[in-house]
Order: C-alpha cells, then structure tokens, then sequence
C-alpha cells in the first residue's frame, strides 16, 4: 500500500502543472461552495432572526380558524382565561421555551379629534413582549416603551397624521358584542415598520385592551412563544402540538393549533430559496469534481499504457493497478478539497473584517456576520474525496483490465 | 538434462478483423533447464509471439505448451499473472522502466509488489544485483537520467530479483548500438553463468548471438533451423 501511494503521488509530481491546475480547479469549486453557503447563511440568519425577533415571535397559538381569518381579527377566536392557565402550565413545563407573550389583537380607528384613521393594535404586557420579540424595543424610533395608558404607534401613521411623542388620541374600537367603546391614550413612542403580515401593528397595554374592549376576564387572541434555541423550533412545535390537542371541545375537536414562524411568514419561501440554491451549488460542485478528475484520470491511464503494460507483465496484479490510480484520484480530489477549505476560511474570516452590511425590509446596515462552516467543510472534503475515487474508479479499472500485450505493443 | 520449456504442435493464429493471421505454425521445440537460447528471424517471422506464449502473456491456438511442468494456457489470466510474478523475468525492447521510479525501486519494484519480499531481505537482493550488473553507483538515478545501455543494465537486474525460473528478453539490443548491445548480451549470460537461470531471447541480428548455447531461426511462424553453438 505504501509503495502504490509512493508512485501515486510521483505520477501526480511528475505532472506538475496538470495536477496543479486540477487541484485548483476543485479548490475553486468549494471555495465558491464556501463562502455561498457561509454568506447566505448568514443572511438567513439575519432575515429570519429580524423577523422572529421584530414581531412573529418563533412560534405561536390560535385558536383552530384564528389564523386565517387573520385580517379581521376576530374577537370570538380567542383563548379564555381558564384555557391560557392550562396553556401557561404546559408552556411552563417546557425548557426549551424561554418566554411567551400573551396578545389581544384588534382593528380599530384611531382619531386625533381632527382626522381619523385605520389601525390594527397589540395589547401586549411589555415585559413579556420584550423578551419575545427583543427587537421591539430597537424598533422604537422616538419615545420610549409603552406603560398603562400609553400608545406606541407605527411610524406611518404618525407621518400621515403628523403625530407626535406625548400628544393625546383616542382609540375606538368593536366590542365582542358589537358595540362601540373609545379610549384616551398617550403617545409613548413611534415604532418602525417591519416587513411580515403584522409589522405595522400599533401597541397598547394589554390591561388597556381588556379595558376598551369591555372584556369581563381577559380572552386573548394569541400566545407568541421565543425558544432559547430556534434549531429545536421543529421538535418544541411537535410537542407543544401534541399537548394542546388535548384540549378538545365538545364535538371531541382540538380547539387550539400552534404555527412556527416559517408557517406564519411568507419570508420561509425566501429562506428555502437561499437553502435549494445552496443545494444547487453543491452539486454543481459535485460535478466539477467528477468531470475534471475523470478527464485527469482518463488522461493519465492513456499516457501510461505501456507502463501499465509492464506492470502487469511482470505479475503486478489487477487490483494493485486499479488501486494506484484510485490513489491518484483520491489525492487530487483530497488536497483539492483542502486547499479550497483553507482558502475559503480565509476569505470567510476577510469578511467578517470587511463589516459587509446590507439593508432588510426598513432596516439599513444589518450586518452580515458570517460563522465558519467547520462542519460542513468536513462533510465537503469527504464528498470531494469520495466523488474523485468514484471518478477515477472507471479509468482505474480499465487500465487493471489491459491486455499486457496489446499495452506494450502500443507506442 | 530436463526441459523447462516443452513446445508441441504450437500455432498461434491472429484474428485481424476479418481475416485470420497465423503468426505461429506447428512450432514443436523444446528448452532446456539453464540454457542460454536465442530465437533469431527477420520481422513478423513470429518472434514476439513465440516469447509472449513461453511467457504467459498469451494462450496459443493449438498445441501443448508446459512452462516448467505447467499447462500455462490453461490458465486464468490472474492466474498467469502470479505465474508470471513467480516464474518469469522480463527484459524489454525499450527497457520498459518505471519512470517514476529510482533505479533502486525498479529493482526493488518486483519483490515489493508481486512478491511482498521483506524489507531486510529486498535491501540485501537489490543492492547485491545492482552490484553484478555495475549500477549500484547509479541507484538514486531516475531512467531518464541513463543511458541506453545502462537502462538496460537495470532491466536485467529487475528481470532476476524474484529468482525466476526464466529470463525473457525480446529484442533487448534493438535500440543500443553494437557495442552496447554485446555488453547486455555478455552480462546476461554472466548472469545466466552464475544463477543458471534459463535466458531466451530474440533478436534480428545475427552478429550478437556469439555467446548463445543455441540458435532457433524462425521464418514465417516456421522454426527453420536449430543450431547448438559449440564455444572454444
Ligand atoms: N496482436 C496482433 N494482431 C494481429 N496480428 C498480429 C498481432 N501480433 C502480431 N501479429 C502478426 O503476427 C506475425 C508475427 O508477429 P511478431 O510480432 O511475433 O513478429 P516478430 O518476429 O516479433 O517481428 P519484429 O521483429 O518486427 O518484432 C506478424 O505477421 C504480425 O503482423
Ligand atoms: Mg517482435
């Protein structure tokens, strides 16, 4: 064995130039494969933690029907005080959860006593809506958060209206039964829209919200749940899915239903999107490796006939032939990998330095802080190096099957 | 003396597409164990064929061939191939070394790949025949860096590392010049003096066959004549 990658390796050194461009050739590849995946992942991460972070929350509970019928908001499709108490132990009961936000959501007018205007609003308890959704509070562009009997409004109200911090409005809203009831409130600060379905809501305390909708005991529209970790967003919704369809109403139906943010944002499509180009750029990788060690190798058999032929004359079995061209392969796509892997960290970490930023939504210079994939640039030089053995494994064989007298005859 | 070699009714017949070329025909000779036999005739007298046949690179058509007991063309081609690796050393037309080998490692090349000899061992046969053949000042060399004659030395050191039964060279004069090439043929039969090892080779010229035991002149596939050369 040690002999075969002794003359594999001089094969590979006596084509200096062919096996360099080779090497580099792959390096190219997963340099691109890199720092693709290390920058849009980065990306996504961006985008998906503006848009947990910002309002969604990772995840949420409705009850069955809450969701779409989403742009009425429905004051009939809530959860009742004895419901959230359960809802509140099973949470409670959950590590991974972090922290939950209770929501009542309602549209409403909002009137300055002059002019009057369309508006959805949040009744929120802004200590639990700030660990749901820690970028709320960046969000707040003047004022600060709100406190009882304070309004925070979105940014494009206030500029139609001319709104300012401190001035008074009146908020009226539908009652579950139908009336009409209005509320006096303070401006405590204008928030900056967000991109997503609910990103130009308006904020009041959620004691403010059972109080304008004349509520006996509080019935909220939804619970926005953070996790500590968003990677175990898949497995915290399969539970907490299968603990709230226990409760059942009388016809034996779930009344309530849980949603990730992936379900509830219409930016998951995006994420998917940088994921499938990501797919596609592997296996463009993929076939770089293939196709430039198959020509390499194809080459290198045909160059080599009489010396395969010599070889096999003087008793060299098939299999040590097949096996030192594997070798060959295997290096070429091993320290092409490497290579590219060395250089493509290198260039990650330049754009850490470089401080790339980017704008998202409303949001200016959010910066793209890409990780290093090490994991991934393992799993990149074993695919490369498995895929250049595959490559080369049929020149390999064809040359352990010449005919040692046709090879030596040939010149 | 006993034959290493028996040869009965041998032919060999080429299919060239669609017409048959008989290379060989009804070659009946037998070799003797030790001896040092040339095979002469001018070109397509079948000279290639008959030593690829004793070799086990290839199967004749007809006929009896035994290699040293053995009914080589009744073999599988793995298991000529390990035949060859035990039983027969190979010297080539145009010396035929691995280029990306040291004269060293061509020598070796055999014990470590067909044979899997010993590391102590290997060092003590290499150097031993780099020796008798004059190349040991030369072992760290690449072939490129011989000459003719001296790529030849090394051939004829790597066709005897696993102590074959047989030494067979086809034409290895045919790219030296004359003189060069009475050195090979001198130092094989050395060789041959000091290991007994059977050497059989070919050639077209007449003038280097001075120091052979016999002469078997091939014509069109047919052994014309078979002379013993008696030395003085
Ligand atoms: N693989 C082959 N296919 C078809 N015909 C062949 C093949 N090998 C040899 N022949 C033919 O067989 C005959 C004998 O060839 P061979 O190579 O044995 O002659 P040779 O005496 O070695 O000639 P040279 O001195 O040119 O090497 C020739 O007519 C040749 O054309
Ligand atoms: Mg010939």
């Amino acid at each position: 064995m040690g002999n075969l990658i002794k003359i594999a390796f001089r094969n590979l050194y006596r084509q200096k130039r062919r096996t360099l461009l080779t090497i580099a050739i792959i390096s190219v590849g997963v340099i691109a494969v890199l720092l693709f995946s290390a920058l849009s992942g980065a990306f996504k991460n961006m985008m998906v933690g503006q848009i947990t972070d910002s309002m969604l929350g990772h995840m949420q509970i409705h009850r069955k029907g809450y969701v779409s019928s989403l742009d009425n908001l429905p004051l009939d499709k809530t959860i009742d005080a004895k419901q959230m108490k359960k809802m509140g132990e099973i949470l409670d009961r959950i590590p991974r959860v972090e922290a939950y936000s209770k929501r009542i959501l309602m549209g409403g007018m909002l009137s300055n006593y002059m002019e009057t205007t369309n508006i959805k609003v949040a009744g929120i308890n802004p200590k639990d809506e700030s660990i749901v959704t820690p970028l709320l509070t960046s969000r707040i562009k003047k004022g600060e958060m709100l406190k009882k009997g304070e309004i925070l409004l979105p940014e494009l109200v206030t500029k139609g209206m001319n709104l300012k911090v401190g001035q008074s409005i009146v908020l009226i809203v539908n009652n579950v039964d139908g009336s009409v009831n209005g509320q006096n409130l303070k401006i405590a600060g204008i928030v900056e829209s967000v991109v997503g379905p609910t990103g130009k809501y308006g904020y009041i305390h959620i004691d403010d919200a059972v109080t304008v909708l004349r509520m006996d005991e509080p019935e909220f529209s939804e619970i926005a749940i953070r996790l500590n970790k968003i990677s175990s967003l898949d497995k915290v919704t399969r539970q907490i899915s299968l603990e709230i369809v226990e409760m059942k109403n009388k016809e034996g139906e779930p009344i309530f239903e849980v949603h990730s943010w992936q379900e509830l944002s219409p930016f998951y499509n995006i994420a998917k999107m940088i994921d499938l180009m990501s797919l596609f750029i592997n296996i463009l990788l993929v076939a770089i490796v293939l196709i430039s060690i198959l020509n390499v190798m194809i080459m290198a058999v045909y160059e080599r006939i009489k010396e395969i032929g010599t070889l096999t004359a003087i008793g060299t079995l098939p299999g040590k032939i097949r096996t030192m061209f594997l070798m060959e392969g295997l290096f070429l796509g091993f320290f092409g990998s490497v290579a590219g892997s060395i250089i493509g960290v290198i260039l990650i970490i330049a754009t850490k330095f470089a401080h790339i930023t980017i704008a998202f939504g409303r949001n200016e210079n959010i910066l793209i802080d890409p990780a290093i994939p090490f994991d991934q640039m393992a799993l990149i030089t074993l695919v490369s190096t498995i895929v250049a053995v595959l490559a080369s494994l049929q020149p390999a064989i064809k040359a352990s099957h010449m005919d040692p007298i046709e090879a030596l005859r040939y010149s | 003396m006993n034959k290493i070699i028996e040869m009965k009714n041998i032919s060999k017949i080429y299919r060239a597409g669609e017409v048959d070329v008989p290379a060989l025909k009804d070659i009946t000779v037998d070799i003797n164990k030790g001896t040092f036999v040339s095979f002469i005739g001018p070109s397509g007298s079948g000279k290639t064929t008959l030593l690829n046949l004793i070799g086990a690179l290839d199967t004749p058509t007809s006929g009896i061939l035994k290699v040293d007991g053995a009914e080589t063309g009744r073999l599988s081609t793995k298991k000529r191939a390990i035949f060859r690796g035990e039983n027969i050393g190979f010297i080539f037309q145009d010396f035929n070394l691995i280029s990306v080998l040291t004269v060293y490692e061509n020598v070796e090349y055999p014990l470590l790949m067909v044979k899997e000899t010993p590391r102590e061992k290997r060092v003590k046969i290499v150097n031993a025949l780099l020796e008798k053949t004059g190349m040991l000042d030369q072992k760290a060399k690449y072939p490129s860096q011989l000459s003719g004659g001296q790529k030849q030395r090394v051939a004829v050191a790597r066709a005897l590392t696993t102590s074959p039964r047989i030494v067979l060279a086809d034409e290895p004069t045919a790219n030296l010049d004359h003189d060069t090439a009475f050195m090979v043929i001198s130092l094989m039969k050395k060789m041959r003096d000091e290991s007994g090892v059977t050497f059989i080779f070919s050639t077209h010229d007449p003038k280097i066959v001075g120091v052979v035991d016999i002469i078997h002149t091939l014509e069109d596939g047919i052994i014309m004549k078979s002379e013993e050369v008696t030395h003085g």
